[in-house]
């Protein structure tokens, strides 16, 4: 599992970067995204993979920290995920916005002559 | 109850209250909405100074040791989220709001109505900076970056057009990415030590299984990366100029704090990593080497700045460069004129974005700018009230009586802003150098180290460069034939007075004020006093 999920996030990234350094704003965002899929995966990570372990005590059964996942990644990720998504929203208004000004969706605001 | 307990949380909670209470209310409160919006900035200021005077006047049961924990929710670090108010803390927040409030008087002038919700912005990114100052706790450093940086994205677009759409796309691209850079940090450091508190990660870090601390200090890295982001250090920095020049004059003047969040992140989480077994993570020759070439980007930019925003953004640039160079040479004596480098360059900074807003008038007829909002994107918006539509055209017309020694007081305030900024005698500038370079000429002296010397030449380079910068600019814009005497407003002149005031009562009472920063930077030179605070002993010992 472990391979994998390094795989996931490692092509998420890659694809992420190369899209974010391409020249069109909406190849951007959808980089900007990947990349934020690909760090949000990776805080994840940070709380350790593990397999049928909840983050919340049941609080019938004894304490035993083995058997619960920790919970503050998880946390940390719900509100980057919610930051993430309300910052890629503001980025699309800009986008439109700077395609209505130029008339071109380049980033710099103007095609670069052939 | 009793209420002085819960002051730290002030600042946050005034402008998050004042700000979302302004998204309700309706734009035709052309009253209302600032009166509010002022009396918040007005609270901070309060708060910020009563604060100071707290720490400067010790008071029999608060702050005895110059910090003080405000525990939210009641639950105890490392657990709960912890605020901590210490002398740089409050130092921090009273340099925000002693900006904040010309600024915020300033825009009052005509800038708040170019757009929907400056106000509310504006009062975001004070929470934003407050909450950045205040907290104890890593996450929340970063949830307080994306406060401020989203309201900043807001206000750089505030009266949009084309150049600061432009800029904007850049500026956000920019930073969406350096806030993902500053996540991995956070997840790589709590991966390793398994907390997110900053006194905790302080107390844990030395003891960490060499397997771990690599990780972690994987982590700083890639954390200082994200904060050099933010604090405009070269290469890191091609953003900034052409954001803060597209900015209007307001905005520009709020986002030359915006670096030294950055800077402040640094020397924070520097002095608590830097126990006396490990090396302290953000010094060394990568970071110095970096910061003195910001100082000298800075100078070639300011040297080919044609315009004078662009100039000043420069400047805040040589200054993030100027203030990381010291603290990334290791020197701790060199602390505290560092920080009396940093609470005089920012109001300088932010009144000269202010004055950049007023000359740029003085090029064009009859008083409208050439960064002035388009009309198309402003009646858009104005079309669907047509009574804030008539009232907008009338401010439009021309603004106010006209000062008679408009141009004098201009040029005045241009002048003393210049000597502030190029560190000449007699200002506050100068003392600050100057205490910097008779630091740095210890070691230079003793070990005749390259480095000491390295920095007092760009040091005085900088000076020289912005005074050669600076002239030049300011005979161009003031000295031209044929020019208009400019008509300003009082609101306008008087945040600008306010600011060069403070300046120069920063000079008038710089022993005082050393005084002070000599104990902050003690105190940050202190980490296990720090810790101690935060964390009680009966959690500590468990």
């Amino acid at each position: 599992m472990e391979l994998i999920y390094a795989l996931a996030i490692g092509i998420f990234c890659a694809c992420g970067v190369w899209l974010v350094l391409r020249p069109r704003t909406f190849q951007v965002i959808l980089g900007l995204a990947l990349l934020s899929y690909a760090t949000n995966l990776f805080i994840f990570a940070m709380g350790r993979l593990t397999l049928n372990r909840p983050p919340l005590i049941d609080p019938t059964a004894a304490f035993d920290a083995s058997r619960y996942d920790d919970p503050i990644p998880q946390a940390l990720v719900l509100t980057a995920i919610v930051i993430g998504f309300a910052t890629t929203a503001l980025f699309l208004v800009m986008l439109i916005a700077s395609r209505g000004f130029t008339g071109t969706d380049h980033v710099d605001g103007v095609e670069k002559k052939e | 109850m009793n209420w002085l307990e819960h002051l730290p949380v002030l600042p946050i909670i005034l402008p998050l209250v004042a700000g979302s209470l302004l998204l309700f209310m309706p734009q035709s409160r052309t009253v209302l909405r600032p009166s509010i919006a002022l009396f918040s900035t007005l609270g901070q200021v309060a708060v910020a100074a009563y604060m100071l005077y707290r720490l400067v006047v010790p008071q029999p049961g608060l702050l005895e040791h110059g910090v003080e924990v405000y525990v939210l929710g009641g639950w105890v670090a490392p657990f709960g989220i912890v605020l901590v108010v210490d002398r740089l803390s409050a130092l921090m927040l009273a340099l925000g709001a002693a900006i904040a409030l010309p600024v915020h008087v300033y825009s009052l002038a005509r800038w708040d109505r170019v757009g929907v919700h400056y106000h509310s912005m504006l009062q975001f990114l004070l929470m934003g900076l407050n909450g950045a100052f205040l907290t104890g706790d890593l996450f929340n450093l970063f949830v307080f970056f994306e406060i401020l940086l989203a309201a900043s994205y807001g206000l750089l677009m505030h009266g949009s057009n084309a150049v600061r759409v432009k800029a904007g796309l850049h500026y956000v691209a920019v930073n969406l990415t350096s806030s993902l850079i500053f996540l991995i940090g956070v997840a790589l450091m709590y991966g390793a030590a398994g907390t997110l508190n900053l006194a905790d990660l302080g107390a844990r870090w030395a003891e960490l299984p060499p397997a771990d601390r690599t990780v972690f200090e994987a982590g700083v890295g890639v954390l200082g990366v994200a904060f050099l982001i933010k604090a405009g250090i070269w290469p890191l920095n091609f953003w900034l100029p052409s954001t803060y020049t597209a900015a209007s004059p307001p905005a520009a003047a709020m986002f030359a704090i915006l670096t030294k969040v950055g800077v402040y992140a640094m020397l924070r989480l520097g002095s608590l990593l830097s126990q006396p077994e490990a090396p302290a993570p953000f010094s060394g020759p990568w970071l110095f080497y970096g910061t003195v070439a910001t100082m000298w980007f800075g100078i070639v930019g300011m040297l080919a700045a044609r315009q004078l925003s662009r100039l000043v953004a420069f400047y805040v640039i040589v200054s993030s460069g100027t203030l990381l160079s010291v603290f990334a040479l290791g020197i701790t004596s060199a602390v505290a004129p560092a920080l009396l480098y940093l609470i005089a360059s920012v109001p300088a900074g932010t009144a000269f974005f202010l004055i950049a807003g007023m000359t740029e008038r003085l090029r064009v007829n009859g008083g409208v700018e050439t960064m002035a909002p388009q009309p198309t994107t402003y009646s858009a918006f104005m079309a669907g009230d047509p009574q804030e539509a008539e009232l907008a055209e009338n401010e439009l017309e021309e603004v106010g009586v006209a000062i008679p020694a408009a141009l004098a007081f201009l040029g005045m305030a241009f002048v003393i802003c210049v000597i502030l900024t190029t560190g000449l005698p007699p200002l506050v500038g100068f003392l600050a150098k100057f205490s910097l370079v008779s630091v740095l000429l210890g070691p230079a002296m003793d070990e005749s180290s390259l480095d000491a010397w390295l920095l007092i030449v760009s040091l005085l380079a900088t000076g020289f460069a912005g005074l050669v910068a600076l002239t030049s600019r300011g005979i161009r814009s003031f000295w031209f034939s044929g020019r208009i005497t400019p008509r300003l407003r009082i609101i306008e002149a008087a945040p600008v007075a306010f600011l060069v005031l403070l300046c120069v009562t920063m000079t008038v009472v710089a022993g005082p004020i050393m005084e002070y920063l000599d104990l902050a930077a003690d105190w940050l030179h202190q980490p296990d006093a720090y810790i101690r605070a935060v964390i009680p002993a009966e959690e500590a010992s468990l």
